[in-house]
């Protein structure tokens, strides 16, 4: 399968992309995606513990199963809002 | 209700406008509007600030607003709110996110605007880029579970606090 992984912030700057398309064993799931990401950009390691993740625009877990052609996004800690 | 194009719940590179926040929220039965507006600052951790630039995944933090919201009127049924976050480039003391809480009585609106604004904080897909004098980084604060009941509960304690 193919799937769309967005990234944010750090995230983003660490693959210098917001938007990559990779291509996934069947059976794959957020955090197969993850682990693969980790594996491209070793300084996303540090992430694996902090990072949310969302698969078509919704919340969901690191076990989630993955479709061909979902979009899966990596969310580093959050800080919206002011100070 | 639906995130996508209800103007309650807005991810915008426009600037906010408070009172217009108010005024999709505001109606007859209403006895008390409370806008919160918050403000970039020009310190934070000890460093002078320049400016931030807010970045989002802009249709997730639409619907994390919509269940904010939900969540606040399963407490406060009479509270309507709406929040509207900018993003881009925010320079000092000008307002980075509004929320504005319509009810009845004030003490569930100021209690939502509150509850509102703690709990964006912990499930809003959305990040600071703070641009200090020397340097720049990215703040970094919850990691983002809308499941996580406790975050949950200790945002409505801080509303009530």
């Amino acid at each position: 399968m193919v799937v769309t992984i967005r990234l944010f912030a750090r995230l983003r700057e660490i693959a210098g992309a917001s938007e990559l398309r990779r291509e996934l064993p069947e059976g794959a799931t957020a955090a197969t995606a993850w682990a693969a990401l980790a594996a491209e950009f070793p300084a996303m390691a540090g992430y694996r513990t902090a990072v949310s993740c969302a698969v078509n625009e919704e919340y969901a877990r690191l076990g989630a199963a993955l479709q061909d052609e979902d979009e899966v996004a990596f969310l580093p800690p959050v800080s919206g809002g002011c100070s | 209700m639906k995130a996508a194009g209800d103007p309650r719940f807005l991810v915008t590179a426009a600037p906010l406008d408070p009172s217009a926040a108010a005024v999709l929220v505001a109606d007859a039965g209403d006895g008390a509007v409370v806008t919160f507006v918050g403000l970039v600052r020009d310190r934070n951790a000890g460093r002078r600030v320049l400016w931030l630039d807010y970045e989002a995944y802009e249709p997730l933090a639409r619907k994390a607003f919509v269940t904010i919201a939900g969540e606040a009127a399963g407490r406060w049924p009479a509270v309507r709110l709406a929040i509207h976050h900018r993003t881009g480039r925010v320079d000092i003391g000008e307002p980075s996110v509004v929320i504005a809480a319509a009810s009845p009585h004030r003490a569930e609106a100021f209690a939502a605007s509150r509850f509102a604004i703690e709990r964006i904080k912990q499930i809003a897909p959305i990040w600071k880029h703070e641009h200090f004098e020397g340097g720049e980084t990215w703040i970094e604060g919850a990691t983002a579970d809308p499941q996580d009941d406790a975050a949950r509960e200790s945002a409505f304690e801080r509303a009530w606090s």
